[in-house]
């Protein structure tokens, strides 16, 4: 209170804190986005997706998915520590 | 030295590692130095029991047969733990904040510590869960079977009974040795833990090593593994829309409800901030996992005659190119899926049974209460020990039954379509304040009988069990009751139909069963504490303390915790009590904090109903269902309360503001009256000194000088006499010692008498309503009457500043209590009496105006006496055009004056 710029600071963090729950939160359902796409694939046997073109498509994803986590919970720990008693 | 006996040498040299490995980080755990052992890597790697020997061997025996659905059993866990932050979180805040020791556990904690849901959730994760041991058994042995075929007259693993019952025991001695060691307040076993984490990297770098075998030994590098993959029958993408879908949800359910994945990921968790490490981690592991999956599936399908096993290519297929060593770590990284599943689905089953069915029966049926009943924690220990013998003898009586079949290859998804069930139930309690426990039980029991009706039954063949006209037919003829159409819905796949009905049905039931019941106020209060447990993770229910005896607890809590731990529960509470000693006073918060240590031993609902055995009862104090009400609500209440309070001290403030204004008049008076007495006695003493002086020191004095000093000092000593009179008065007056002299008089006569003595001078006195005929008598003292009248009389004279001062006196009679009252209103025509100044000047000693005029002040407040004593009061008419003073007085007195 006694110094109003560093409050504003803090804001800043928690706001940043809150925003980057709300990416940990829309993750899975990206994952789930992404991983729904196959069901549109054509089930035709002529014009069907290769097992590999399916394979490359589903693992990268998967990559995809867990370097967003990675970096997501590396960037919640940072923040964790300087308002961990806040309520959710 | 033969393969097989190599074989057998392997395996045993395995286990006694893992037993080397269990029994280390026991012992590093007891001498507190765990931190290593508790590292977020760890945690995730504990999670990876997940993949069983059924996902191990299971996995490519399923992508040789259907292509890459198999990725939806993995894709469904990813999900659940890249989406961390919506549900394991808080189910792990929640595990935690309440101590829960298993998935039944926290059901039936979470709708009012229900034991019947506890028994519930615990027959069906028995019941979900046997088929999936006696799968692992399945594929243990059969494994080792295909292990021993290498050599073309090797006898050994023919009976796979024999193995299989080998394998069971050895497993019992594990799970027993090592998940029963102690009763752990947290439910944890580090032993436990450290072993099924090696197995975990043993699995993993045996499945990679035989996928890097097969792409680069085998495949001759990535492209030509991958065209090879195009060129097989599953080249292509032919995974059913519904299938890919529906086993995605399954497999996530599964992966929150299964009783064994509850255990590593919600009961051993030792911090929450190792699920950030598992977030990225774990889906790392099943990618890695399911990653060479379909090239051994492909170079299985192309090198292995047809008809031989898909579900042990893993093994096969290193074996058919000679490489013994490789297939050797194939076969333990399968052996340390399969046990490490069993393990940990037998503690978390015997946790379960022990908890919530056979200590609630024991406490009964032993007699004599939770004080008095023997050791507890024997029994506990004991109840689980046989409890997992019980259960892995299901498990292989399970195997044994079914035959080992390729019936046994379906159970992996049907057992977890049955786990499923618990999901709504868990997933409302957590996020559904309105969930109740009728809503609970109505969900689980009519998605379980859904479950076993569509899926688990049929699952055993046509005929076997539910015989095939009911297929065709439906039961009693009732079409649209088939197990495989329910509700005439045909042709889906008949493990789709099963968890979209059964999973439907059940969260309907749930809802609406909800949405109906209302729930007892411990299932409410238990509502709030698991909905808002990241806004308060304390204790859930007060118990009322006193009645409970400190010994009792003490003797309940030793059987249960063991002596030590129990005595230095105790001795801190009685330390932080400020007590000396072992006996703490059971206060709600002891009994809260004692019940949640019972509860890591025995589980939510045992602690409660033991401690409510002693204690008598729970109360939900106003304060807890204060917590139940909505927090908006609260906070409306906790304002109001502010505000009222504020108002009232708002009041206080203000009336000591006014008691302090007169408190400090009242001072400035006395010293204004102290000086002025000072002044009034020094004025006459004065004179009667110097007259006095004159008298005896002045030779010659004339005789009508000596007569005009006598005078003098006769008049001043009369002055002092009347004001030493008047102070006597008043004091008399004030202490009660007066006595009064009581008469029927008219009050005309008390009138005239007052105004004839008081010498009206200059002022003119106006009566009006003025009572000519003497009909109004009053009882009451007319001497002291007549003296508060004249004392009017004169402040009128004194006091009025007007030119030609005129005092109306005005009479009017007023009806009062039970008779008349006498109302004389004696009025000026003067300026008043200041507002700040009235209420002041009925004080002792206080004088307004000038102050020159005669007098000490204490005529009104002599008045004000006098009245109280007669039964009347006298006060200030403000706003009469000048000083206005009234004086009442009942007729007849009720009670007969304060005499």
């Amino acid at each position: 209170m006694s110094e109003p710029s560093r409050s504003v600071f803090l804001e800043r963090q928690t706001y940043r804190r809150r925003r980057l729950m709300d990416a940990a939160r829309m993750l899975p359902i990206v994952g789930i986005l992404l991983w729904a796409l196959p069901l549109l694939w054509p089930q035709d046997p002529e014009q069907a997706v290769t097992t590999s073109g399916a394979m490359r498509y589903i693992f990268g994803i998967w990559v995809l998915l867990v370097a967003l986590s990675l970096w997501l919970s590396r960037r919640l720990k940072d923040t964790a520590e300087t308002d961990a008693s806040r309520p959710n | 030295m033969s393969v097989v006996n190599i074989l057998v040498l392997v395996c045993f040299a395995y286990a006694a590692l893992l037993f080397l490995v269990a029994f280390g980080a026991e012992r590093a755990a007891h001498r507190g130095r765990s931190n290593w052992l508790r590292s977020p890597m760890v945690y995730t790697l504990s999670l990876s029991i997940y993949c069983t020997a059924w996902t191990f061997y299971g996995a490519v025996g399923y992508a040789a047969r259907s292509g890459l659905e198999y990725l939806t059993i993995y894709i469904g866990p990813t999900l659940v733990m890249v989406g961390w932050w919506w549900v394991v979180r808080k189910m792990v805040r929640i595990g935690r904040s309440q101590r829960i020791t298993s998935v039944a556990d926290l059901i039936s904690s979470r709708y009012g510590k229900s034991s019947l849901l506890a028994v519930f959730v615990t027959v069906m994760a028995v019941i979900g869960t046997t088929p999936y041991i006696a799968l692992q058994l399945q594929s243990v042995t059969l494994s080792f079977a295909a292990f021993a075929s290498v050599e073309p007259n090797s006898t050994a693993f023919e009976n796979s009974q024999i193995t299989a019952l080998w394998v069971a025991v050895g497993l019992a001695l594990f799970t027993i040795l090592f998940g029963t060691r102690n009763l752990d307040a947290n439910e944890r076993h580090h032993g436990v833990v450290m072993a099924i984490a090696l197995e975990a990297v043993v699995k993993l770098i045996a499945l990679i090593a035989v996928g890097i075998f097969v792409v680069w030994g085998v495949g001759g590098g990535i492209e030509q593994t991958l065209a090879r993959i195009d060129a097989s029958e599953i080249g292509t993408w032919q995974v059913q829309g519904d299938r890919w879908a529906g086993l995605i949800f399954l497999s996530a359910a599964a992966f929150l409800t299964l009783p064994r994945m509850f255990q590593v990921l919600v009961v051993e968790n030792e911090n929450e901030g190792h699920l950030r490490t598992a977030a990225w981690a774990f889906p790392t592991y099943l990618m890695l996992m399911s990653l060479f999956v379909v090239p051994i599936a492909v170079v299985g399908l192309d090198l292995l005659p047809a008809g031989s096993n898909p579900d042990l290519y893993v093994l096969t297929v290193p074996l058919s190119e000679g490489q013994t060593g490789l297939a050797m770590l194939s076969l333990l990284g399968g052996f340390s899926s399969a046990t490490s599943m069993v393990i940990v689905a037998s503690i978390a089953l015997s946790t379960m049974v022990s908890n919530h069915i056979v200590i609630p029966l024991w406490l009964r049926y032993s007699g004599g209460g939770a004080a008095m009943s023997g050791d507890v924690r024997n029994v506990v220990l004991l109840a689980r020990r046989v409890s997992i013998a019980v259960i892995l003898a299901l498990g292989y009586l399970y195997y044994r039954m079914s035959g080992g079949g390729t019936a046994l290859a379906a159970i992996g998804l049907v057992s977890f379509a049955g786990v499923a069930q618990f999901l709504p139930a868990m997933l409302g309690g957590i996020f559904w304040r309105g969930a109740t426990r009728s809503g609970a039980l109505a969900g689980l029991s009519v998605g379980f009988v859904v479950w076993a009706y569509a899926l688990m039954l049929p699952s055993f063949g046509t005929g076997m069990v539910i015989p095939e006209t009911v297929f065709l037919e439906g039961p009693f003829g009732i079409e649209w009751l088939r197990p495989q159409a329910l509700f005439g819905i045909d042709g889906m796949d008949p493990l789709i139909h099963a968890v979209l009905w059964s999973m439907c049905l059940n969260t309907g039931a749930f809802i609406l069963v909800s949405l109906l019941s209302f729930p007892s106020p411990i299932e409410r209060l238990q509502g709030a504490q698991f909905v808002h447990v990241f806004q308060h993770s304390d204790a859930p229910q007060s118990w009322t303390g006193g009645v409970a005896r400190s010994e009792e607890l003490m003797i309940m809590a030793q059987r249960i915790l063991g002596s030590s731990e129990a005595l230095s529960l105790f001795q801190t509470e009685a330390a932080r009590q400020g007590l000396a000693g072992y006996l703490p006073e059971p206060s709600p918060d002891f009994l809260q904090r004692l019940e949640r240590e019972l509860s890591g031993s025995v589980g939510a609902a045992t602690a409660h109903a033991m401690i409510g055995q002693i204690v008598g009862g729970a109360t939900v104090s106003v304060e807890d269902l204060m917590a139940v009400a909505d927090e908006t609500a609260q906070m409306m209440e906790y304002s109001s309360q502010l505000e009222a309070k504020s108002t009232e001290l708002t009041r206080t403030a203000r009336q000591l503001r006014a008691v302090n204004e007169k408190l400090t008049q009242i001072s400035v008076q006395k010293d204004a009256f102290l000086s002025q007495v000072s002044h009034e006695l020094r004025t006459p003493m004065t004179s009667i000194r110097a007259f006095s002086e004159i008298l005896r020191d002045t030779k010659g004095i004339t005789a009508a000088e000596q007569s005009k000093y006598s005078s003098i000092i006769h008049d001043e000593a009369i002055r002092l006499t009347r004001l030493l009179d008047d102070l006597l008065d008043l004091s008399v007056l004030e202490s009660g010692r007066v006595t009064l002299n009581v008469q029927d008089v008219p009050l005309d006569e008390i009138l005239q008498r007052a105004i004839a003595s008081s010498g009206v001078g200059n002022l003119e006195i106006k009566l009006s309503g003025r009572d000519n005929s003497g009909t109004i008598v009053l009882r009451t003292d007319p001497d002291r009457l007549a003296q508060v009248f004249i004392n009017l009389i004169a402040n009128a004279q004194k006091y009025c500043d007007a030119k030609t001062p005129v005092l109306r006196i005005i009479l009017h009679l007023k009806p009062a209590g039970k008779g008349e009252q006498m109302i004389l209103d004696f009025v000026d025509n003067g300026s008043g009496i200041a507002t700040d100044a009235q209420a002041v000047i009925f004080e002792k000693f206080s004088r307004i105006g000038e102050q020159n005029a005669p007098g000490a002040g204490l005529g009104l407040a002599i008045c004000r006496e006098i009245l109280a004593r007669l039964g009347g009061a006298i006060t200030y008419l403000p706003g009469q055009g000048g000083a206005a003073f009234r004086v009442s007085l009942p007729l007849k007195p009720v009670n007969d004056l304060h005499l």
